[in-house]
């Protein structure tokens, strides 16, 4: 068993107050604090998702055909909310931390690994969203 | 009792990146695209507040709440593993358009789906710490 399934309960808990935390604050926020669920996009955005198929882009928070239990089992939902989740959790492991972790608090400590962290961040991104959405959208 | 502030900085952090749209899929999309200054504007003026705050810290030697000196931990110099880690997590980041914090955030926004997209993102950490030996780690 590697040390990094060592892992310190007690000392760690309040990381699970902070997590249980972001999720009242996104309920408090959406239900009491959001009077329009709408993104004002750039029209040039809008153009480029209506293009490959979107419907109506920015008119609710996220693309919720997409995020949904029913598009859960095609390749789409395989691909968006499985493969793009395990990507999230692999990657921030092993970059050492995520946006919160490099791109802002890393980068405010002036922290090398953070700004290499973050390139990758924005290539990994620029790949996919360039190279591979405007397919599987 | 005094884990409370942590719950209660959790949830100023989840109406924070809520209502700056930060965790909105199409932001993300947007921000890859260079269409737009907003998510630029929220990382930036984080990350310059944040370089204030900690020479602000650093300088004046302030202490926490229990009277303990703050103290910054260095990140470990792991360059290729933050390059070729963070390029795995900039594809997730661009599919799901949420990092770990905002999956949470997204939960209780009621995208009951991130559920789906959490339990992903726990696979992924576990089989990370399966096989971590086995990837480069300097």
């Amino acid at each position: 068993m590697s040390d990094f399934f060592k892992f310190d309960w007690k000392e760690a808990s309040w990381n699970l107050f902070f997590a249980v935390g972001a999720v009242i604050g996104g309920y408090i926020a959406s239900h009491f604090m959001m009077p329009d669920q709408a993104i004002d996009l750039n029209p040039a955005t809008i153009e480029s998702l209506k293009a490959v198929g979107v419907a109506n882009p920015g008119a609710e928070y996220l693309p919720g055909s997409i995020f949904s239990f029913e598009n859960l089992l095609t390749g789409q939902g395989l691909l968006f909310m499985v493969v793009g989740g395990f990507m999230v959790g692999f990657g921030t492991r092993y970059a050492g931390g995520c946006t919160s972790g490099h791109a802002i608090s890393g980068l405010s400590n002036l922290q090398l690994t953070s700004l290499v962290a973050t390139i990758g961040f924005f290539l990994g991104g620029l790949i996919v969203t360039h190279f591979v959405l405007p397919y599987v959208l | 009792m005094n884990k409370l502030k942590y719950l209660l900085v959790g949830i100023l952090f989840g109406i924070i990146l809520t209502k700056s749209q930060v965790i909105s899929w199409y932001r993300i999309y947007e921000m890859f695209r260079f269409e737009s200054f907003h998510m630029y504007g929220v990382i930036g003026s984080a990350v310059i507040l944040g370089i204030i705050s900690v020479q602000i810290i650093k300088r004046f030697k302030l202490k926490d709440f229990e009277g303990h000196p703050i103290v910054f931990i260095d990140k470990q110099k792991r360059f290729a593993p933050a390059l070729i880690g963070g390029s795995i997590f900039g594809f997730g980041w661009a599919f799901t358009g949420a990092c770990p914090g905002p999956i949470y955030i997204l939960i209780g926004n009621g995208f009951l789906a991130f559920i789906v997209v959490f339990l992903a993102a726990v696979l992924g950490t576990l089989v990370y710490g399966l096989i971590m030996h086995k990837l480069p780690q300097k």
